[in-house]
């Protein structure tokens, strides 16, 4: 192969090719970079939140009369909601999975104030929660309506039966072996809570916890001016119910407003937004990238070619056939990137280390730096391609002119 | 010489329209990147309150778990109590002081057929007005008084009362709130502080409340915190409303106003002191821990800006740097190609210095003409960021470019293009002269 006089010849005119290789190796570092984070805000986007999203939807009741009896409307709406044609259940409660806002609580294993030893969502809920949310039951029971309690804001009640996730379990008993039904924590310093069921996933309202598999339901229907209502429908069949409710609570008490309207594919969207903009930026930003890089190295390829075209046209004449003029420029580009890839891959670590230190982001997995590797080396072909026709297609006649 | 070095550009870019173009676009499209990630951040790390930067202070006193701290940088809670922002309050030791909170309320305006509506509101008392310089379209906020005796008086968004009173002079009329009859002091003028300071515990960036309360009215009406609550010590089961006030629960912001030096002295001694006595009766259990920040020193702390966007802006001065590496090599093409034409411009006696302005100018020109498409660049990316975010209502305020950000642009075009140049004119300037005539 002729690498060593084309390396020789690229020695003599440096400057050029070590721009060409250091902007491919600045690439490298940013594409790679926006893959690791493009890959991790995809992977927290695929985490499914544990509840029926595709049927489920929301809407709060906001009362504006003093003196009005929460419980009986909360009884009648609730009613009305289950009876509804094309509803598979509904349940009051503070909140949902990708919400966005909610009730957390400290945990204990023993009674007493102390430290917590974890943390976890509270869902308010009634014995229908687990069939609203769609939830997979894994062990122990669903509540019975006996032990759902009604609590007025003049009484702060516990209930001592809760339903846990999977992933809370695991943080609270470590070392458990077994079923985790039957086993107890505490609230706060002297409310004990009761594990009568454990279901295998139900995400927190905040996807950016960190704890966000950790909640559980509370069978306790809280009364207040405001209630939220979650509401899951037949399949396919929430578009066409959620104005008729909406509706139907409207016209049912005009003491109170009903708003929040949104369906869970609502919520998850906005709980997102960042993230999935944050991708559609970096694939913005790789594209305009790799086509700027691109056309550099078709232009300084272009203009090497011009100011070579006597010497081209020498080695044609002397026998040089079209594919070795090709094949020259493709291999001297293929030097160029091979350096700026390299310098590009160490730059690109170094970066990462930075940004997981400054910005705890989650570190690169190492295969995509070799995805980006193939990226840049087939951009820097193609680009290169061009040109190398042209330089091939140089009549041998030149060399016989003086300049 | 500097015009007949600006006809010579202009020529020269001219001569190589294409290998321009290029570069043009290419400092275009990373000053654009550039830009649009640095004008969210500019809008995003604002300070509203700039001129009172040195006279406003939110609390902190520190009344968390014994043996848990509280999670941000310092172990000082974000928020206080009940207990303690009446207890701050009513010792008035500050030139002015407030506490406030976020609550939502039903309007029920009049008509028959009128729906009530939901709006978000602040709880807050009469010198939130004057601490924040909240502008007026009619009236004013209330008295201090009107604090005391729990007068039932509101202060409306210029938006409310558009949709309520068809934007005229409400000041004196009356509207009915959750079943209580309200009488109107004041309407504000457009008043869209961003990020929104004086509460950033709760969305620093969304619209600020549209009716203002008295603080009292709302804790003797029980009025639900729509903001964040957050609680370390159990509240005694049963003991309601009540228990819930006298607990130590944090939920209130509260932000005095010290008009010196000595005068934030002298409040830090008195919360100190104050922490002090409550230690005698049992609360305040963690050592001495209070805080008072300037909004400036409040928005860093509560980390208003989103790491994305600093990891965007990395990126992107990166992506500038891959822009301008492009432009160097661009322009260091062109200088080659016009070799001959420098050799025999330096053979007929033009000085090093001379070739070097020339090149400068030319550079220059292309730095002036990338920055302004850059600035049109911008424009399109803002647009795109708004398009992205097109379900989060509050991303027009984050979009917007301001002059300073335009010159910004135009200024970082050209000093990169300059910086650009400097390497190919150095090239240039060290030709020899007549060293290409040799071929002719």
């Amino acid at each position: 192969m002729e690498i060593g006089p084309i390396w020789r010849a690229m020695w003599q005119s440096k400057g050029g090719y070590l721009l060409i290789g250091l902007q491919i190796a600045v690439t490298m570092a940013i594409m790679v970079n926006a893959f690791a984070i493009m890959q991790e805000r995809a992977s927290k986007m695929g985490r499914p939140s544990g509840i029926d999203e595709a049927n489920t939807f929301a809407l709060a009741s906001v009362a504006f009369k003093p003196d009005l009896d929460y419980q009986s409307l909360i009884r009648e709406d609730l009613e009305m909601l289950r009876n509804t044609p094309g509803v598979i259940n509904a349940v009051v409660t503070n909140s949902f999975p990708l919400r966005q806002g909610g009730w957390s609580e400290g945990l204990h294993r023993e009674p007493g104030v102390g430290k917590s030893v974890s943390s976890s969502a509270i869902y308010f809920v009634d014995e229908h929660g687990l069939e609203t949310f769609g939830m997979n039951l894994v062990d122990g029971e669903n509540f019975t309506p006996a032990q759902v309690a009604w609590d007025s804001d003049s009484d702060d009640f516990w209930p001592a039966t809760v339903i846990i996730t999977q992933a809370l379990a695991e943080d609270l008993f470590p070392d458990h072996e077994g079923s985790y039904v039957g086993n107890t924590f505490w609230f706060n310093d002297d409310n004990p809570a009761n594990i009568v069921g454990v279901v295998e996933r139900l995400q927190a309202p905040w996807p950016t916890w960190t704890g966000v598999e950790r909640s559980m339901l509370v069978p306790l229907i809280r009364e207040s001016e405001f209630s939220r209502y979650v509401i899951r429908t037949e399949p396919g069949r929430r578009d066409e119910l959620m104005p008729q409710i909406e509706e139907m609570l409207s016209a049912s008490n005009k003491e109170r407003i009903i708003r929040s309207v949104e369906t869970a594919a609502d919520a998850r969207k906005l709980a997102y937004l960042g993230d999935s903009s944050m991708i559609s930026i970096l694939t913005f930003v790789i594209g305009l990238l790799t086509a700027i890089t691109g056309l550099g190295i078709v232009g300084l390829a272009s203009f090497s070619v011009a100011r070579r075209k006597r010497q081209i046209g020498i080695r044609r004449a002397l026998g040089a056939t079209k594919t070795a003029i090709v094949r020259y420029f493709m291999i001297e580009n293929f030097i160029v990137s091979s350096i700026g890839i390299v310098i590009g891959a160490i730059l690109a670590v170094a970066l990462n280390i930075f940004m997981v230190q400054a910005f705890a982001l989650t570190p690169l997995a190492w295969y995509v730096i070799p995805i980006a590797m193939l990226i840049l080396w087939t951009v820097g072909q193609v680009a290169v391609a061009g040109p190398a026709r042209r330089a091939s297609n140089v009549s041998p006649a030149i060399a016989t002119r003086s300049s | 010489m500097f015009r007949y070095y600006l006809k010579l550009g202009t020529l020269s870019i001219r001569a190589n329209p294409i290998l321009s173009a290029l570069m043009v676009a290419a400092i275009a499209i990373g000053i654009g990147a550039c830009m649009t990630i640095m004008t969210v951040r500019h809008v995003m790390s604002g300070n509203p309150i700039e001129h009172k930067n040195d006279q406003l202070y939110h609390v902190q006193v520190d009344n968390w778990n014994p043996d848990d701290p509280y999670d941000d940088p310092d172990g000082a809670p974000v928020q206080v109590t009940y207990l303690d922002a009446k207890a701050l309050f009513d010792a008035g030791r500050a030139f002015r002081q407030t506490t406030s909170f976020k609550t939502s309320r039903v309007i029920q305006p009049e008509g028959a057929d009128a729906r009530p509506f939901q709006e978000e509101s602040r709880a807050t008392t009469a010198d939130f007005f004057t601490m924040f310089d909240v502008p007026f379209l009619y009236g004013s906020g209330w008295d201090r008084s009107a604090d005391e005796t729990l007068e039932h008086v509101i202060v409306l968004s210029r938006e409310l009362n558009e949709k309520l009173f068809g934007g005229e002079n409400s000041v004196g009329r009356t509207l009915m709130i959750n079943d209580e009859s309200f009488r109107v002091t004041g309407v504000v003028d457009t008043w869209n502080p961003v990020p929104k300071y004086y509460d950033v515990n709760n969305n620093p960036f969304e619209d600020p409340a549209q009716l203002f309360l008295p603080f009292s009215v709302a804790i003797a009406g029980n009025y639900d915190n729509s903001g964040n609550t957050s609680c370390w010590k159990p509240i005694p089961d049963g003991t309601g409303r009540e228990g819930f006030l006298a607990s130590e629960c944090i939920w209130i912001q509260m932000w005095v106003e010290l008009q010196n030096e000595s005068a934030k002295q002298d409040y830090m001694t008195f919360l100190d002191a104050y922490v002090e006595e409550q230690k005698l009766i049992g609360r305040f259990p963690r050592p001495l821990n209070n805080h008072l920040r300037n909004p400036d020193e409040w928005m860093r702390y509560n980390e208003v800006v989103d790491d994305d966007v600093d990891v965007l802006l990395g990126l992107a001065v990166l992506f500038l740097v891959v822009c301008l590496l492009n432009t160097i090599g661009l322009l260091l093409a062109k200088a080659m190609r016009s070799a001959k034409n420098t050799s025999l411009r330096r053979a007929l006696g033009a000085s090093k210095a001379e070739l070097f302005k020339q090149h400068v100018i030319e550079a220059g020109m292309i730095g002036v003409a990338g920055g302004l498409f850059g600035i049109v660049m911008t424009w399109f990316g803002l647009r795109g960021i708004e398009n992205l975010y097109a379900d989060y209502d509050f991303i027009q305020h984050l979009v917007r470019m301001d002059w300073s950000m335009v010159m910004l642009a135009v200024a970082l075009a050209v000093v990169s293009a300059l910086g650009a140049a400097l390497y190919p004119t150095w090239r240039t300037c060290n030709i020899t002269p007549a060293s290409y005539l040799r071929l002719q």
